[in-house]
């Protein structure tokens, strides 16, 4: 049985583990709501781009650009977005696993894809499996605005355009609600599946023509498709961590109890000890 | 006079939602006037200021760069990769991207991505401007 002293040192060990992670469980709390607030306000953006970019790429039937065709797919590109930080619970290695084993089934040889790594976790799995990510980013700020990101996003759709890859898979974690985040597979380029919301729309004048909107509005709207995922994913990865803080401060409280239980037999065991030594050698005296 | 509403949009959520008499943007094509009862069209938009005319003598002038204009018979969109009001301007940030731009290009390094730094000067010029008024 282990000295009180021991027990002691374990038990001030475990609070203080609990006082951080319930703290950093406050923190990740806080950072969620700024994250679902951040997440609202993109969404009137999404559904007018999405609006508009169905109206006219389906009202239209003539209008044709690349990145509305299918092409033959020669390279795959796999955007994956995870964490810069761990103890978010199985948020990184849930969708890491997912992606991994989607690959091993797709593809028999390197050639035929390439990984875009958001966070740094992913970017390390990915380089420890000896596949080197095309283009990484990590350091994204908690709640990031769509400068922070604008780089790597316009990137991931050149990188279509020039013809790097034939078509762009996004893998994240979909914020369902503060327990629940799914893992999500969106095929983002060649935009094939366009839904169009609200029905038929007014036919547009085009100033100056459709060919040239779709132009600047197909590579905008691909864009905003990645950053709404950014977006999702920094609000589950919050909900993530928070979780899984709420669960470390949890079981800390249990192994908290459960010592100070032990703590106290000991106590007890060794002043039954002493009583029965000091009867004992009051019995010798007599 | 008849008036529309308008509303500009961007990814870190809405900027303007008005109702107002006029609007101007400079389109790709060129200078563009919309007022109420205009036919529905789409038309891209250059980096440079929107005026909203709100009746009277009032006006507001907004920062956009990037996006597009988006006209239905009852209200004007405006989706743009950013969007400012010309009060909200941080003109001391403006300046200093419009400084770092302009090294940039001066520096005439094979690295450096000219085109983007020229956008970039745009945008900064653009911002200043309009938070001085000069349209």
């Amino acid at each position: 049985m282990a000295s009180l002293r021991d027990i002691q040192t374990r038990i001030t060990s475990t609070k203080k583990t609990s006082q951080i992670t319930k703290a950093m469980q406050m923190v990740s709390a806080s950072k969620l709501n700024r994250a679902e607030t951040n997440a609202k306000s993109f969404v009137p953006y999404m559904e007018k781009i999405q609006e508009v970019v169905a109206s006219i790429a389906l009202g239209s039937k003539d209008v044709t650009h690349p990145m509305l065709v299918s092409r033959p797919v020669k390279k795959t590109g796999y955007l994956v977005i995870t964490s810069d930080r761990g103890l978010a619970g199985a948020y990184n290695s849930s969708i890491l696993r997912y992606v991994y084993k989607k690959i091993q089934e797709r593809h028999k040889s390197k050639d035929e894809y390439v990984v875009i790594a958001v966070g740094r976790v992913g970017r390390d799995f990915f380089r420890m499996r000896g596949i080197e990510a095309i283009e990484s980013i990590t350091g994204l700020p908690d709640q990031p605005s769509f400068a922070d990101v604008k780089e790597i996003v316009r990137k991931t759709v050149d990188l279509f355009s020039e013809g790097t890859y034939d078509e762009l898979y996004m893998y994240y974690n979909h914020f369902v609600n503060a327990i629940q985040q799914d893992v999500t597979e969106k095929k983002v380029l060649p935009l094939t599946d366009i839904e169009s919301s609200g029905g038929r729309l007014s036919s547009y004048e085009f100033e100056p023509s459709a060919e040239e909107i779709l132009e600047v509005l197909l590579p905008q709207y691909a864009e905003s498709l990645i950053y709404g995922a950014l977006l999702d994913g920094k609000a589950s990865e919050h909900a993530a961590r928070m979780t899984a803080m709420q669960n470390a401060t949890d079981n800390a409280k249990e192994l908290i109890s459960s010592l100070t239980l032990q703590y106290n037999r000991a106590r007890q065991a060794a002043i039954t000890q002493e009583i029965t030594e000091i009867v004992g050698g009051a019995a010798a005296l007599e | 006079m008849k008036t529309f509403n308008v509303n500009i949009v961007t990814p870190d959520g809405p900027v303007v939602d008005t109702n107002v008499e006029l609007v101007s943007a400079k389109a790709q094509s060129g200078e563009l006037g919309i007022m109420a009862g205009h036919v529905p069209m789409v038309a891209p938009l250059q980096i440079g200021a929107v005026r909203l005319v709100l009746g009277g003598n009032t006006s507001e002038v907004v920062a956009i760069s990037g996006g597009f204009l988006e006209v239905r018979p009852d209200q004007v969109t405006i989706l743009a990769q950013a969007a400012e009001k010309a009060e909200n301007i941080d003109v001391a940030r403006a300046k200093e991207a419009q400084m770092r731009a302009e090294r940039r290009l001066q520096d005439k390094q094979d690295h450096i991505d000219f085109k983007r730094a020229e956008l970039a000067l745009k945008r900064a010029t653009n911002r200043i401007n309009v938070s001085q008024g000069k349209l």
